[in-house]
C-alpha cells in the first residue's frame, strides 16, 4: 500500500557523489526488498501463509499442550511421525518457519503503517480538493435551479454542509463552489487498528517472556502452600525470562473441597474453601477467607490461583509390631474421570530404623484401587459415582525395600515393580477396607484404612501484560468498527447564476458526489444530502428545521 | 433443577417442525428458479440494476428484483415464479418462528441459556443464518439465493438433530458463566451472519464464470442476482460479521483467563478461530489490492466460511481440546 514517489534529480541540485557499483545494487536491493515486503500484495501471501501456518496446530497434537499425543503420534506414524517431528509440526508456535511468517508480516505491517501514518496527517491539513470541471461525470450528481441571488444560495447550501471539511472557491466571475469532505475518521480507526494489533503483538511477546506457570497438589485439610519458589510446585513452566527466583509472595491455607454431581454423575460445581495471605497479610499473618471455584479464580499479589482438578487421598494408620503408630496420606490418581476410581501408593517407613538393611526388609507400600462409591463385583472393585458415599478400597499390601534409595525418581502413584520382580519387595496382604476397617500382617503389623480426604490441583498463573493485551484488542475492535462503518465521501457544490435565458435572475445548484470507499453506498445518504441542500439553496435564510 | 422433560420435548418437536417448514421452503425458493424466465427478463432487470448502481436520478435505492415485472399489487398477476418466491420467503419466517420456539422451549427445559452443546450451538447458528438472510432480503434484490443459503443450514441442523445431538442437560461447572451467554451467543451470531457472504461468493464465482463465458452454467446462473450484487452483498455482510466474531473471540480470551487460566493456549479451537480471523482479514485487504479484487476475494471469502464451519462444529472431533464441551458421544 505505500506509494513512495520516486525522488527525482533535478538539474539545479548538485549530483551525488558516485557510488560504487555493488553499493548502488545492493542499495537497490535493498530498496526493492523493502517496497516488496511493504506492498500489499506481499502482506497479503505472508497473511495466507500465518493462516496456513497456524492450521498444523490445530490438527497435529501439540508439544506444550499434549506432550504424551505427541509421543503416540510420533511412535504411531513412524517415519512421517519423525519427519514432522524435524520440522517442528509439534510445536508449531515456537517454530522457526512460523516465526520467521509472523516476523515478516510484522515488519510489513510497520513498513506499511508509518508512511500510512505520515499521510494521513498531511491529509488532514491538506484543503479539500478542487471541484471537477463536470460534475455530471461523477457517480452521483444532480442539478436545480432556484430563485433567489447566488451568494445567498452559497450561504443557506454552505450552513447546511456543518460538519464536514469543506472551503468555498471563487471558480470565475459570479460562480462559486464549495468543496466538502468528511469520513476522514475511517482512515483513523484503520491506523488505531493496525498500531493496537502492533501493540498486542508487542505484548503478548513480553508476556511470553515474563510470565510463568505453575502446578501443585495440596491436600484439602487445612494445608498451607506458598509461592516461594519453584520447589514448592509439582510443575514449572517459567518464561524466558523468569529464572524462578522473586515470585510474587502469598500462601494459601486450603480448607476444604465440595463437589456437586447430578444424579447421573454429571458434575455442577466445584467449590474449594481457602483462605490466603498476601502483601501485608504476610507479615501480620492475617488470613482473608475465599471461595474457590470454576471460573473464579483467586487473584492476589499479581497472580493467579486457579482449581485446576481435584481427587481423593484414603489415609491409612499403620501400627507397628512395637505398639508405634504412623499416619500416612498422599494423594490417589483418578484413572476415570466419570467415576473416580483412583489408583495410588501410600508409603511407610518402619520408625526409629536407619539401618538400611533393616529399612530395605519392613518397608510397606499400600497400593491398589480406590472407589469413592463402591461396588464390588466378581472380587473387582469399581466405582459407580464421582461423590463420596460408599468409599472402599482394593488395597494390595507390600512390605520390604521401596527402593528409594536408588537416586532414580519413582511415582507417587505407584510402587516399583522392578524391586518386586527382584524379590526385594513383597505382596503380603490383600484386603478391601471400608473406613474404619484394617487388616492386620503376619508379623502382627495393622494397617487401618482410616477416612477419605481430598485434594485439589491448583495452578498459580503469573502474566504482567495481559491487561494490556486486552486493552489493544479493544483498541483493535474499537478500530476495526471505525474503518469499516465510516465511510470517506466528498461532495461538490457549483452555484452558477443564470443570466441568459428563460431563467435570468435565477441560480443553477449543481452537486456532484464521490465516495472515496468500495462499495460504500453513498447513493441513498447522497440522494437524501443533496435533496436537503437543494432545499436549502431553494429558501435560502429560512432555517431548516 | 432437574431438567423438564415435558418442555424438552415440546422443543424438540418444535426443531423438528422448522427443519420440515424450511425444507418446504427452499423447495419454493428452487420451485421460483426453476419457473422465473431467464436471459431477456433478467437481463433487463440487470440493466435497471446497473442504472440504479449509478445511481441516476440521485434518488434513494429503490430496489427492483431482477427478473420481476413490476408489481402490479393484485396476486392474481404475478408469475408463478413470484407467487412460489413470496410463498418461501412467508415460510421461511413461519419456519424461524417455530425454530425460535424450539430454542426457547430447550432454555426453559434446561434452566439455562440454550447454548451448552454443539447440538443447541448448531441450532443457534441456524436461527442467525436465516435471520440473516431475511434481513438482507430487504436490503438486497437476493431471494433467489434463498435456495442456497437454506440447503447448507438444513444439513447442519440434521447433523445436529441426529448424529449430533445431545440430551437437554445442565452444564459442567467450567461452563457456569456468564461469559457462556455472551461468548457463545457473539461467536455463533457472527457465524451464522458470516453464512451468508460464503454462499454469496460461491454465488458470484458461479455467476462470474458464466458473464466471462455465458455458455457456463448457462441455464442456472441468469437466474442468479448480478455479480455485482452478489459482490456488495458478500462485502457489506461480511463487514458485520467480521467485527463481531473479532469481539467473540475477544470475549472467549477473557473468559479463558478466568476459566482455563489463560487468555490464549493455541487450543484447537482457538487457533481455528486465528486462521479463520486471518483469512477474513485477508478477505477485507484482498478488496483493497489492485489483481485481488473480484473472483480472489470471493475464493478468500469462501475459505473464511469453511474454516469457521470447520471451527464450529468439526474441530472438536479431530482433536482433543479445552473446548470439547460438545456433549457427543459421553
Amino acid at each position: 500500500m505505500t506509494i513512495v514517489d520516486e525522488p527525482t534529480v533535478t538539474a539545479d541540485e548538485p549530483t551525488p557523489p558516485p557510488k560504487p557499483g555493488w553499493l548502488r545494487a545492493a542499495l537497490a536491493f535493498l530498496r526493492n526488498a523493502w517496497r516488496g515486503l511493504t506492498a500489499m500484495r506481499t502482506a497479503l501471501v505472508l497473511l495466507f501463509l500465518l493462516a496456513l501456518g497456524a492450521l498444523p496446530g490445530a490438527l497435529l497434537p501439540q508439544r506444550d499442550l499434549n506432550p504424551n499425543n505427541v509421543v503416540t503420534y510420533i511412535s504411531q506414524h513412524g517415519w512421517w511421525g519423525r519427519l514432522l517431528d524435524k520440522l517442528q509440526f509439534f510445536s508449531v508456535y515456537s517454530s522457526v518457519w512460523f516465526a520467521s511468517v509472523y516476523v515478516l508480516l510484522f515488519v510489513s505491517l510497520v513498513g506499511c503503517l508509518l508512511p500510512r501514518a505520515f499521510e494521513y496527517t498531511k491529509q488532514l491539513r491538506a484543503k479539500p480538493v478542487i471541484t471537477p470541471r463536470n460534475l455530471a461525470r461523477l457517480p452521483h450528481h444532480s442539478k436545480s435551479e432556484v430563485d433567489g441571488a447566488a451568494e445567498d444560495v452559497l450561504t443557506a447550501v454552505d450552513g447546511e454542509l456543518k460538519g464536514w471539511r469543506r472551503i468555498r472557491r471563487e471558480e470565475s466571475a459570479g460562480v462559486h463552489t464549495i468543496s466538502a469532505e468528511k469520513g476522514f475518521v475511517r482512515e483513523f480507526g484503520n491506523l488505531v487498528f493496525h498500531y493496537a494489533m502492533v501493540g498486542l503483538i508487542v505484548a503478548f511477546a513480553l508476556g511470553k517472556l515474563f510470565s510463568y506457570t505453575g502446578q501443585v497438589i495440596v491436600m484439602a485439610n487445612g494445608s498451607t502452600w506458598c509461592n516461594s519458589g519453584v520447589l514448592q510446585y509439582d510443575s514449572f513452566t517459567p518464561g524466558l525470562r523468569v529464572d524462578g527466583t522473586d515470585l510474587d509472595p502469598f500462601c494459601l491455607k486450603i480448607n476444604d473441597f465440595a463437589a456437586g454431581y447430578l444424579p447421573d454423575n454429571q458434575p455442577i460445581s466445584y467449590n474449594s474453601d481457602i483462605e490466603y495471605q498476601s502483601g501485608s497479610n504476610l507479615a501480620s499473618d492475617t488470613w482473608v477467607p475465599y471461595d474457590l471455584k470454576e471460573n473464579s479464580p483467586l487473584r492476589t499479589a499479581g497472580d493467579r490461583v486457579y482449581l485446576i482438578s481435584h481427587g481423593y487421598a484414603p489415609q491409612f494408620t499403620v501400627t507397628f509390631p512395637d505398639g508405634q503408630v504412623r499416619t500416612g496420606v498422599i494423594q490417589w490418581k483418578p484413572d476415570d474421570n466419570s467415576t473416580y476410581l483412583s489408583e495410588g501408593a501410600t508409603k511407610f517407613d518402619p520408625p526409629d530404623t536407619t539401618d538400611p538393611d533393616q529399612l530395605a526388609k519392613k518397608q510397606l507400600a499400600v497400593t491398589g484401587l480406590f472407589a469413592p462409591t463402591a461396588v464390588m463385583s466378581g472380587g473387582l472393585i469399581s466405582s459407580t459415582s464421582p461423590a463420596l458415599t460408599d468409599p472402599e478400597v482394593s488395597a494390595d499390601i507390600y512390605q520390604g525395600d521401596l527402593g528409594e534409595d536408588a537416586g532414580t525418581g519413582q511415582s507417587i502413584f505407584t510402587i516399583d515393580q522392578n524391586m518386586v520382580t527382584e524379590g526385594k519387595l513383597d505382596k503380603v496382604a490383600s484386603a478391601n477396607l471400608k473406613p474404619g476397617q484394617s487388616t492386620t500382617l503376619k508379623d502382627g503389623t495393622r494397617i487401618r484404612f482410616d477416612n477419605v480426604q481430598q485434594w485439589v490441583d491448583l495452578q498459580v498463573a503469573h502474566d504482567p501484560t495481559q491487561d494490556y493485551v486486552l486493552l489493544f484488542a479493544v483498541l483493535m475492535l474499537l478500530g476495526l468498527i471505525t474503518s469499516l462503518t465510516v465511510k470517506r465521501r466528498r461532495i461538490w457544490v457549483r452555484v452558477t447564476p443564470a443570466d441568459q435565458g428563460p431563467g435570468a435572475g435565477r441560480t443553477v445548484v449543481e452537486i456532484g458526489g464521490l465516495a472515496r470507499t468500495d462499495q460504500a453506498g453513498y447513493g441513498e445518504e447522497f440522494g437524501k444530502l443533496s435533496a436537503r441542500l437543494t432545499d436549502a439553496a431553494r429558501a435560502p435564510g429560512r432555517k431548516d428545521d | 433443577m432437574p431438567v423438564n422433560e415435558q418442555i424438552a420435548q415440546y422443543s424438540n418437536w418444535a426443531y423438528t417442525s422448522a427443519v420440515a417448514v424450511y425444507v418446504l421452503a427452499m423447495f419454493l425458493y428452487l420451485g421460483e428458479q426453476v419457473f422465473s424466465r431467464t436471459r431477456a427478463k433478467s437481463e433487463m432487470a440487470e440493466m435497471a440494476e446497473a442504472r440504479e448502481l449509478v445511481g441516476a436520478g440521485g434518488g434513494g435505492i429503490s430496489i427492483v428484483e431482477p427478473g420481476d415485472p413490476v408489481d402490479t399489487g393484485r396476486p392474481g398477476d404475478r408469475p408463478l415464479s413470484e407467487r412460489l418466491g413470496r410463498m418461501a420467503v412467508a415460510l421461511t419466517v413461519l419456519g424461524l418462528v417455530v425454530h425460535l420456539l424450539s430454542i426457547v422451549l430447550r432454555g426453559v427445559s434446561v434452566h439455562r441459556w440454550p447454548l451448552g452443546n454443539i447440538y443447541e450451538f448448531m441450532s443457534f447458528f441456524s436461527l442467525i443464518a436465516i435471520s440473516a438472510m431475511l434481513v438482507m432480503f430487504r436490503r438486497f434484490p437476493i431471494r433467489r439465493l434463498g435456495a442456497f443459503v437454506l440447503l447448507p443450514v438444513l444439513i447442519l441442523m440434521f447433523l445436529g438433530g441426529t448424529v449430533l445431538y445431545a440430551q437437554a442437560e445442565p452444564v459442567q461447572p467450567a461452563l457456569q458463566s456468564y461469559w457462556l451467554v455472551i461468548h457463545v451467543t457473539v461467536v455463533s451470531t457472527a457465524s451464522g451472519i458470516l453464512l451468508v457472504p460464503g454462499v454469496s461468493s460461491l454465488m458470484y464465482l458461479i455467476r462470474g464464470a458464466h458473464d466471462r463465458n455465458p455458455s457456463r452454467f448457462a441455464r442456472f446462473a441468469p437466474k442468479l442476482p448480478t455479480a455485482a450484487t452478489l459482490d456488495r452483498l458478500a462485502y457489506r455482510t461480511t463487514i458485520f460479521g467480521f467485527p463481531l466474531f473479532t469481539f467473540g473471540v475477544i470475549c472467549g480470551a477473557i473468559w479463558a483467563e478466568s476459566a482455563w487460566g489463560r487468555f490464549w493456549g493455541w487450543d484447537p479451537k482457538e487457533t481455528t478461530s486465528f486462521v479463520a480471523w486471518v483469512v477474513y482479514a485477508a478477505y477485507l485487504h484482498s478488496r483493497a489490492t489492485a489483481g485481488w479484487r473480484g473472483n480472489r476475494a470471493a475464493i478468500i471469502n469462501i475459505v473464511g466460511l469453511a474454516v469457521m464451519i470447520f471451527n464450529l462444529f468439526f474441530v472438536n472431533f479431530v482433536d482433543t481440546g479445552l473446548h470439547s464441551y460438545a456433549g457427543v458421544g459421553s
